[in-house]
């Protein structure tokens, strides 16, 4: 019934080949663009399809293994070629198809005339293959080409523009750095593997197999191992602390990618994975708070550096940091489908965003152009007063900035006020939990203020731009506009499928249609929490509603500072700046963590490497032996008329010497 | 076909006689030399199709070739699941590499032929043996040819790095041949079959000795940390065919040796060696990868590639088991590939500009767009990227040594592949990508249809061979079956006394389950965790 599962791979796949093989002798934008869009928009129909099919099937059925073929097979370790549709894999088939066609008709216009129109299309294909087989892998070594594939294609995409050497660091360090998460990911792999194994026989890796087996996981002890070995794998992919300073960098490839890539899909493959294997991280409670409390950390560790950018992409970036570490967040206090919840109106708002700034750098570049300008055309200084120029872009920006700053009424409400409430609620963490809220709370504000920042920075307010350049912006072609518009309406409707609990019941019980679509997914996890904790503390809605409105009064404060700021009192930022100059250069310099991180492993790991070249290679292993050589050379004084240098002369002297060992052996 | 092996060994001898009568024409010898090892790869290809897939040793041919009193010496040849592959690699590569001389070398073509197709016999005639004798003869036939290949065709240093590679290699052989001629005389009069040796029972003292000779001489040629440092100076020396072959079979010698020969041989040594070399080895890996990351020659750099990759195969290999050891021959076919192949890449920017400085290049990506993506495609082949070949043989290694009791090796030897990702990548940056501002790349030549032709085959395994593997597994794993229980089932017999425990080897004796895979006794690796 399932068995057609693998043509949603297949499509991009083809049309990465097509793109990849032929584009080069296509050359025509159109059928390029065309045939990049249309394999996407076959997964995305496939995926319809099977998510129909899925919600046919009675809820605990709703687990299929779908095999293609044996992939690696020795001794007892097997690696089928299989995908898992289930009800977590197929929303993240909708998000990733539903998005990426989007983007993918967006790439058609905002690539329109670059060189490399072909290989940006085959690499944006190959980048879909990759996300759909992390998605649908039915086992840990599927998901892991997936989730080294993405990273080649963001390392290809980041360095689109090879040319730049910028580009081409940001490209390799992302890579690198998504390679120490891959380490962490494989020593788990390694070592939950060979511990099932070993212990209680069950050689595998396949998800559905590891569920069943769950319960012969002990709590703690090797399981913390095992999933924080994983986390370090989600810490590179889903760029949280330690390992997030790839991800701004990732900037230097162009919008859509950061849109794609960097925002919707693979940044999220962390916390898929550990939605993918909940049943797993939840019996480790200690693993459960380090996320917990990275996910917080990042969450607001990242909305302070997201305040001080002047480039909008940087901002954006920041903030996608930021929200990934909202959904961190959840996953650490076991709220997972909440976690997955704000993975999807994220997906929306953040796409939104990034293609609406792509949209202005676009037109600003454009405009700059004409008049020969080299100001920097992602630089919101040179901004101002495009409201009035690209109105629909605006308008689309301004509904995405809501919702992520969450104005109650719009999709990002309501997945980031469920992971404030399960943050205060859940029962895993104890009095960490007042922390870990204040921390989403604080970042929530801070949200909210750059993000308003940014569009009464980019849209509201003066043209900053040179006037000569002005009447050179204009809106974008619908080809750019679609896309943001039905990525605008999903960001303004798109919560209500996930209602809080609270407010459901207040509309005379709707429930939470999210929540129970992936109730099968998490239910082990569910049941265990419920199990453990004794003190079944019951929260009372009044608090839940409290809360609710001391959220919504931050991010409302949030816009306030950022209108003050931006708007109404515009020498105010300068002024804070020079008050406070330190702190400033701090967070503009992003708290110098790349430059910490350059000197700690970067350069001594040059040195060392230069230090067992020069120095043990050249000098003690070769020293040796040239050593070696000139004693024997001084001793060879007396053998040297043996040393005729013809080789065949050694070659009889070997085999003389030869037959005369054999010899004595032979007749002694 | 009673001869194949023998035809397929001997056909590019056929080839040296028909070069050294033919009049010196540089075309006509090249086509022969490559017409003459493309019969060899065919003629190859029917061994893949015949072998049956079991443990026994195939085309197997035993002729008394000398007997003087009782010493005797057979020309006893077979494969079996293990060498067939690195027979096929063998002639698969030779053609390749003759090809891509085609414009490289411009001197003494006929002798230089000459070189690579007895080079061929020899490295043939190494896999195929089945009498160690036999086995030392190619051996050494080997070094012949590499040597003059460097010698006389090599770089401005030709001389210094044939001469080391020559004593570093010869070193080892003649421990080696003190071995052999010691095990032969404690088995007793007889030929020189290496399955009669695997059954003399030496004791663990002696066998100690014995590993050592053997161990030394193929640790070399593998090579492994500490004795490495003749290859990044052979391979920056040699021409680009001789590089491909070098790297390509001539380390597999080392590799296949250990598992041929000195572990079968030696069990008991084997397992008290284990730590060691699987210490040897991650150091070799985490080494190899620093020094490569600081070099400015691209061939060095690759040279130092090459030595982090063996070191993983001698990592699954001695981890004795299933998945090790597949992986570390499926890794001895990938390396093959993705370093034949970086080799071949660096030729073909050394013949357009003569220079191997990475510094002398940047941007090359845009005048040479076709070479850019093949040089991509291996290099990410190379890090062992998810979907090319690399990563197969790197992923069973890794688990198969997690699995047995290197485990701790293991989670360093993991960290390779980041420090892999790190010298590759930083390599290709530089490189293909950045401004195209010297004015002498502004004007090279994108890949010829003759170099694509050499690379295409290669590409095409490379994405092969990380897709469908099965075939290949398929056909080593009851080899690798029976050489496991050939080695722990000797060692449980030895270690059956008590008194063992404190030295006992870090491998745990395996008791093999119904389906002939190992399973580690729990009790022993219960405690082991946390």
């Amino acid at each position: 019934m399932f068995d057609n599962v693998w043509l949603i791979p297949l499509f991009p796949l083809l049309g990465f080949l097509i793109n990849g093989l032929f584009g080069k002798k296509i050359k025509n934008e159109t059928v390029i663009g065309g045939i990049g869009a249309f394999a996407v928009f076959c997964s995305f129909v496939v995926s319809v399809m099977t998510f129909l099919k899925l919600t046919g099937q009675p809820a605990d059925a709703r687990s299929i293994d779908v095999v293609i073929f044996t992939w690696i097979k020795s001794g007892n370790f097997v690696a089928d070629a299989a995908f898992l549709i289930d009800p977590l894999s197929c929303i993240m088939l909708l998000v990733v198809t539903g998005v990426g066609f989007l983007i993918h008709i967006y790439s058609i216009g905002y690539m329109h005339g670059e060189e490399g129109f072909y290989r940006f299309f085959a690499y944006l294909n190959l980048f879909m293959f990759s996300m759909l087989l992390l998605v649908m892998g039915s086992n840990l070594l599927i998901m892991f080409i997936g989730w080294e594939g993405v990273g080649l294609c963001s390392y290809l995409l980041i360095g689109y523009y090879f040319h730049k050497k910028s580009a081409g660091d940001a490209g390799k360090k992302a890579f690198v750095m998504n390679r120490v998460g891959d380490f962490g990911f494989l020593l788990g792999l390694f070592t939950l593997y060979w511990y099932l194994g070993s212990q209680h026989g069950i050689w595998t890796i396949q998800f559905t197999e590891l569920a069943k087996h769950a319960e012969l996981l002990p709590v703690g002890g090797v399981v913390t191992l095992i999933t924080l070995c994983f986390f370090v794998g989600a810490t590179g992919k889903s760029a949280q602390i330690p390992l997030y300073t790839w991800l701004p960098d990732a900037m230097e490839g162009p919008t859509p990618v950061s849109a794609l890539i960097h925002a919707a899909t693979m940044v999220t493959a962390g916390v898929y994975m550990i939605g993918r294997m909940n049943f797993i991280f939840i019996k480790a409670p200690e693993t459960m708070m380090v996320i917990a409390v990275i996910g917080g950390c990042t969450a607001l560790f990242a909305a302070t550096i997201g305040t001080a950018q002047n480039d909008i992409k940087r901002v954006l970036a920041y903030s996608t940091v930021s929200q990934l570490g909202y959904m961190f967040l959840a996953m650490g206090v076991g709220a997972f489908a909440a976690g997955i919840f704000h993975l999807m109106t994220h997906a929306f708002f953040k796409a939104c965003l990034f293609l609406g700034s792509g949209a202005v750098i676009h037109s600003m570049h454009h405009a700059l152009h004409k008049i020969h300008s080299h100001d920097d055309a992602q630089d919101m200084r040179n901004m101002g007063g495009l409201k009035s120029k690209m109105p629909l872009t605006y308008l689309t920006f301004l509904v995405a900035t809501i919702a992520i700053a969450g104005i109650p009424g719009f999709a990002g409400f309501f997945s980031k006020d469920e992971i404030l409430w399960q943050a205060f609620a859940n029962p895993l963490h104890g009095n960490l939990n007042y922390l870990l809220w204040l921390f989403g709370a604080v970042a929530a504000g801070l949200t909210a203020f750059y993000m308003f920042r940014l569009v009464f920075m980019t849209f509201w307010g003066e043209f900053r731009i040179n006037p000569k350049a002005k009447e050179h912006l204009h809106e974008s072609p619908m080809v750019i506009v679609f896309p943001l518009i039905v990525l605008a309406f999903l960001s303004a409707v798109g919560g209500y499928i996930g209602l809080p609990k609270v407010i459901g019941e207040l509309f005379g019980g709707i429930p939470n249609y999210f929540e129970h679509w992936l109730a099968p997914v998490f239910a082990f996890s569910e049941e265990y929490v419920k199990a453990g904790s004794h003190a079944t503390a019951h929260h009372s809605a009044v608090l839940e509603w409290g809360l609710m409105g001391v959220s919504v009064a931050i991010a409302v404060f949030g816009i306030g500072v950022a209108f003050t700021m931006y708007v109404k009192n515009t020498e105010l930022p300068a002024r804070f700046t020079s008050t406070f100059p330190a702190l400033h250069r701090a967070v503009f310099n992003k708290w110098y963590v790349d430059e910490l991180y350059d000197f700690i492993f970067v350069n001594p790991c040059k040195a060392f490497g230069n230090f067992l070249w020069k120095g043990f290679d050249v000098l003690i292993v070769d020293g040796c032996v040239n050593g070696v050589a000139s004693v024997v050379k001084g001793w060879s004084g007396a053998f040297r008329y043996t040393e005729t240098g013809y080789v065949h002369n050694y070659a009889f002297v070997m085999a003389a010497s030869t037959i005369a060992i054999l010899g004595y052996y032979i007749f002694r | 076909m009673d001869y194949i092996l023998s035809l397929i060994t001997f056909i590019p001898l056929a080839g040296v006689l028909l070069l050294l009568v033919m009049p010196r024409n540089d075309t006509m010898q090249r086509y022969v030399a490559l017409g003459v090892s493309l019969v060899a790869f065919i003629a190859s290809i029917s061994l893949i199709c015949t072998f049956q897939t079991n443990a026994n040793y195939q085309f197997v041919e035993n002729i008394q070739w000398i007997k003087a009193g009782s010493f005797q010496m057979n020309y006893h040849i077979g494969i079996d699941g293990i060498s067939l592959w690195l027979v096929i690699l063998t002639t698969f590569m030779m053609p390749i590499a003759i090809l891509s001389t085609f414009t490289a070398v411009e001197e003494k073509v006929k002798e230089y032929m000459i070189c690579l197709l007895l080079l061929e016999v020899g490295m043939l005639g190494a896999f195929v043996s089945l009498d160690l004798f036999l086995f030392y003869i190619f051996w050494e036939l080997m070094l012949i040819p590499m040597y003059f290949i460097i010698g006389i065709w090599g770089g401005k240093n030709r001389i210094y790095a044939a001469v080391k590679f020559f004593i570093f290699t010869m070193v080892g052989s003649l421990l080696m041949l003190i071995a052999i001629m010691y095990v032969y005389f404690k088995a007793g009069a007889g030929d020189f079959d290496i399955t009669r040796f695997f059954n003399i029972g030496l004791d663990p003292a002696t066998q100690t000795w014995l590993f050592l000779a053997f161990a030394l001489a193929f640790a070399i040629k593998v090579p492994m940390f500490p004795f490495h440092t003749w290859l990044p100076d052979a391979h920056t020396e040699a021409p680009t065919a001789g590089s491909v072959i070098l790297a390509a079979v001539l380390l597999k010698m080392g590799t296949y040796g250990f598992v041929r020969f000195a572990m079968p041989l030696f069990p008991d040594a084997t397992a008290k060696f284990t730590p060691l070399i699987a210490t040897l080895a991650v150091i070799g890996i985490i080494y190899a990868a620093l020094v490569a990351m600081v070099q400015e020659d691209v061939k060095k750099l690759v040279a130092y590639s090459s030595v982090a990759h063996l070191g993983f195969v001698m990592l699954g290999v001695f981890a004795l088991n299933q998945q090790g050891i597949a992986g570390g021959m499926l890794q001895m076919l990938n390396h093959g590939i993705s370093t034949g192949a970086l080799f071949l890449i660096v030729g073909f920017i050394y013949e357009r500009r003569h220079t191997r400085l990475i510094s002398d290049f940047g941007g090359l990506s845009k005048q040479m767009p076709i070479f850019a993506t093949v040089f991509m495609i291996v290099t990410l082949s190379s890090i062992g990227l998810p979907g090319t070949n690399g990563f197969v043989g790197e992923f069973l290694i890794l688990i198969g040594a997690f699995e047995s009791e290197l485990r701790w090796w293991t989670v360093i030897a993991s960290s390779g592949v980041i420090l892999s990702a790190v010298y590759m990548l930083w390599m290709f940056q530089r490189v293909m990508f950045g401004e195209l501002s010297n004015p002498k790349n502004q004007v090279l030549k994108d890949l010829n249809a003759r170099e694509i032709v050499i690379m295409a085959p290669l590409i095409f395994l490379i994405f092969f061979m990380g897709v469908y593997p099965t075939p290949f597994i398929d056909k080593m794993n009851p080899a690798i079956e029976k050489l496991i229980t050939q080695t722990k089932q000797k060692q449980v017999a030895h270690l059956a006394g008590p008194n063992q425990a404190p030295t006992a080897p870090a491998i745990v004796p395996a008791v093999p389950d119904m389906s002939g895979h190992p399973v580690l006794p729990s009790g022993n690796t219960a405690g082991d965790q946390k």
